[in-house]
């Protein structure tokens, strides 16, 4: 009985180690990476290096979990680094316009900027869903604008935020961690909430799951990719709050990297890129990975070019990783 | 002379072909006929190489061949003209003609176009095809496309020694009545280069083609006709020949519907290119099942009733009120469920689990605001788990990883759990092992009680007679004619099969 049961129990074993494998794999990457870091250089496991990593982390994490949401219906969003620049200047055009402090009525800076998102990831849904372009393009195209847009408003200039209490983001700690950090972390509670609680999240797995089925399904799938894009955009406004709130200046360069760093944490984090698999959770290791690998190599000495050559291994790497070859016959 | 003696195929679970022996000869034209999965697909596959046999002796002129690929095949004379059309669109038809051949123009790394277009026009001159052969495919006809598939066969002519065999796979299906005629006549005429096998599931055309005529029934060659001696009937009895199981579909349970309400109701339906002047009523408590070949329009009208198809004139009535707008959305707001043929694509989402894939078709029923209440989904999943007795571990496993009867379960309940009652299942069966098949047949008698209209299309002609209050057969798009299927009083394979075909 043990010799005919053994043939199966093996092929089961080695189907559930392959999908636990895919699943614990980006974990195991960033623990190896930071025992690596450790071993090289002790200074690396100090709370304050982590506070360094993930106060660098936190803007980047915004703008990955809102493309996540979009890689996990199967498109891609690229219009991040035009957003986060228009999202960036129109929030310290207005908060400086309305006072300059949170104090006073300039704190309605803040949502406006996460609508002025909004509305980029709205049209850039519409620009997708109603002309039919493909998302890359449509939102590459969009993002061109934005950058654009932010050189128009700017001038090519930097505008400062000096209000203590907004720069207090960064300032203010607690448990030696900066305020953005806890912030950055609500939003992943509320991506999470989103993807795991609501009929949109569920909605992006089912369209990215079998988008035939769920139109079959009765969904109406435009719209869901429209809301899609449209909550990426808010996500994307988020990170730039962030990004302005650590260095204190907001100006058309604020977006730059954005598209790479945040495309490279969401698919070294195992979202596949034909969508329906992957999450919020895959996304925040996904950053933490690229974030302690840029900190890790600096702290043991390596120099910054060597960084992008080992992120562009890394992404090869998690998507071999995490493709079912056998399931596809062909790759454009 | 090509020649298979005792040739056998096996599939996991089914024994495909079963000691088939085949000859045809020099300038020949053999027919082969035979009900969906009687085993002419895999017969022609094992002809022009795709398959390799388990048994048996393959042989050109008493020679002794085994084919790893159909591109051996090819070199020993074997070509296939394909059904589905094989040509690439966007290549011009010299492109096509020649390729995967076109080393013998590359002179200094480079293809001479020239000579390749006159090579092309040769070959196109031998199906009498006055074209140009530097056009685009894709603006050729149907037609046109099919004798440059011919052509494009027609080269190894040039290429091999030895005799040419040509599979032509349903060639007639997308030709007009003329075009037909002249296939027909061009093929006899290149008898003189060729010995052809026609396969087709229009057996007049069979009969008025071939020399001689193969029938097959469940992977066996049952009877071998002359041209002379063929006659129409003879043919489609042999076709079938077997009697329908009683307890296996549930016949006992069938009980007689409601005809005094309509809960679909066709009046004169026609879909461009698909079907025209279809009428029919869909009560409550009926199985209405529509019979004929592929492409005969079947799937054509579920996917009307469902929304995703715009008929050109007529009217859909769906519970007493026509589409506004056509769309699968409306279609599932009114109650309307749709088991699509291939669950892996369609039926359910892989990746997600059995509660999410049974709530996806009613979430606004299972959340406020936007908010889900997964406590409640999983509750459903868990009664509906029970009922249908789906066989999953619980209910966080992913659909993909269950097997296939079980995830067409879990499609039915989805549809019924959210309260269709009117569902259409197309070849529900499909890939079933019995036990499933049986589980299947159980829930549409099921379903039928509690009152839900099913339009079927039936993976084989024995469900379809064994399920069915309503038997409608079409042919080509057109209406042939109407059974009623009350139990004991069913209409035989061979009543259908007539009007099928």
């Amino acid at each position: 009985m043990a010799v005919t049961g053994s043939p199966e129990a093996q092929k089961s074993a080695g189907g559930i180690s392959r999908d636990v494998l895919v699943r614990w794999a980006p974990l195991l990457v960033l623990l190896v990476l930071m025992a690596f870091f450790a071993l090289m250089e002790p200074r690396f496991l100090t709370v304050r290096n982590f506070a360094r990593i993930l106060i660098a982390a936190s803007p980047a994490l915004m703008v990955a979990i809102g493309v996540t949401f979009i890689i996990i219906m199967g498109s891609i969003d690229l219009s991040m680094e035009g957003t986060v620049s228009v999202c960036a200047v129109s929030f310290a055009f207005c908060f400086i316009w309305l006072g300059g402090t949170l104090a006073s009525w300039a704190w309605l800076a803040l949502p406006l900027a996460l609508l002025v998102g909004a509305v980029l990831g709205f049209v850039n849904g519409l620009i997708h869903v109603k002309l039919k372009i493909p998302s890359f393009m449509a939102s590459l195209a969009m993002g061109f604008v934005g950058t654009g847009l932010a050189m128009v408003m700017t001038g090519g200039d930097r505008i400062r935020i000096e209000d203590e209490l907004f720069r207090s983001l960064l300032t203010e700690r607690i448990l030696n961690f900066p305020l953005m950090v806890y912030v950055a972390g609500l939003f992943v509670l509320i991506a999470w909430f989103i993807q795991s609680r609501t009929t949109l999240g569920r909605n992006f797995y089912a369209v990215g799951g079998g988008e035939e089925l769920a139109h079959g399904s009765g969904l109406n799938v435009d719209r869901v990719r429209v809301m899609g894009f449209t909550l990426a955009g808010v996500f994307f406004a988020a990170g730039a709050l962030l990004a302005v709130g650590r260095i204190g200046i907001a100006e058309t360069a604020t977006g730059n990297n954005f598209m790479f760093l945040s495309i490279t944490a969401v698919v070294v984090g195992g979202t596949a890129l034909w969508g329906g698999i992957g999450g919020v959770w895959n996304t925040l290791v996904g950053v933490l990975i690229v974030f302690v690998i840029g900190n890790g190599m600096v702290v043991i000495g390596l120099p910054g070019y060597v960084q992008d050559g080992v992120l562009g291994l890394l992404v090869i790497l998690a998507v071999i990783l995490s493709t079912d070859r056998k399931s596809i016959s062909f790759v454009k | 002379m090509y020649q298979l003696k005792k040739v056998d195929k096996k599939f996991p679970g089914v024994h495909a072909l079963k000691a088939v022996d085949f000859t045809i000869g020099r300038g020949e034209i053999v027919g082969l006929v035979g009900e969906n999965g009687a085993g002419k697909s895999t017969l022609m596959k094992v002809i022009y190489g795709a398959y390799q046999p388990d048994g048996g002796t393959v042989t050109i002129d008493g020679k002794t061949v085994r084919f790893q690929n159909p591109r051996q095949a090819m070199e020993h004379g074997i070509g296939m003209v394909f059904q589905e059309q094989s040509l690439i669109t966007n290549l011009t038809v010299m492109e096509n003609v020649f390729l995967g051949f076109e080393q013998q123009f590359v002179r200094f790394g480079v293809i001479d176009w020239k000579a390749m277009a006159a090579a092309a026009r040769h070959q196109l001159q031998k199906v009498k095809l006055d074209i140009d052969p530097a056009m685009t495919t894709a603006k050729l006809s149907f037609a046109q496309r099919q004798l440059v598939e011919l052509a494009k066969v027609l080269t190894l002519e040039e290429r091999i020694d030895g005799d040419l065999v040509i599979l032509l796979d349903e060639p007639t299906s997308v030709l007009a009545k003329e075009e037909v005629e002249l296939l027909f006549s061009l093929v006899r005429e290149l008898t003189s280069r060729a010995s052809f096998i026609f396969v087709s599931h229009r057996i007049d055309e069979v009969l008025e083609l071939s020399d001689r005529i193969y029938v097959m029934k469940d992977g066996e060659v049952v009877d071998v006709v002359d041209h002379d001696a063929a006659e129409v009937d003879a043919i489609q009895r042999k076709m079938v020949g077997r009697d329908v199981d009683k307890e296996y579909y549930r016949e006992q349970k069938q009980k007689p519907f409601d005809p005094s309400s309509a809960l679909v109701r066709f009046d004169a339906v026609s879909v461009a290119g698909n079907y025209q002047n279809i009428s029919f009523d869909l009560h409550p408590g009926e199985v209405l099942c529509l019979v004929g070949t592929e492409g005969s329009g079947r799937e054509a009208i579920l996917r009307t009733i469902f929304g995703l198809e715009k008929p050109s004139s007529g009217s859909v009535i769906v519970k007493g009120s026509p589409y506004s707008k056509a769309t699968a959305r409306a279609a599932v707001e009114r109650g309307v469920g749709y088991v699509p043929r291939e669950r892996k694509i369609e039926g359910i989402v892989n990746g997600m689990n059995v509660y999410e894939n049974m709530t996806l078709s009613q979430m606004a029923n299972y959340a406020s605001n936007g908010v889900l209440k997964i406590a409640e989904e999983k509750a459903l999943a868990r009664q509906w788990i029970e009922r249908l007795s789906i066989k999953t571990p619980d209910v966080y496993k992913d659909c993909g990883g269950l097997s296939g009867g079980n995830q067409q379960k879990v499609v039915l309940a989805k549809w019924r759990s959210g309260g269709s009652d009117v569902i259409l299942l197309d070849h529900p069966t499909r890939g079933l092992d019995i036990g499933a098949k049986e589980d299947v047949y159980d829930m549409v008698r099921e379903m039928s009680d509690a009152g839900a209209g099913i339009v079927l299309v039936a993976d084989t002609l024995e469900e379809a007679i064994g399920l069915s209050h309503t038997i409608i057969v079409l042919k080509d798009g057109v209406f042939q004619k109407r059974f009623d299927g009350s139990p004991g009083d069913k209409p035989s394979l061979f009543d259908l099969v007539h009007h099928m075909i």
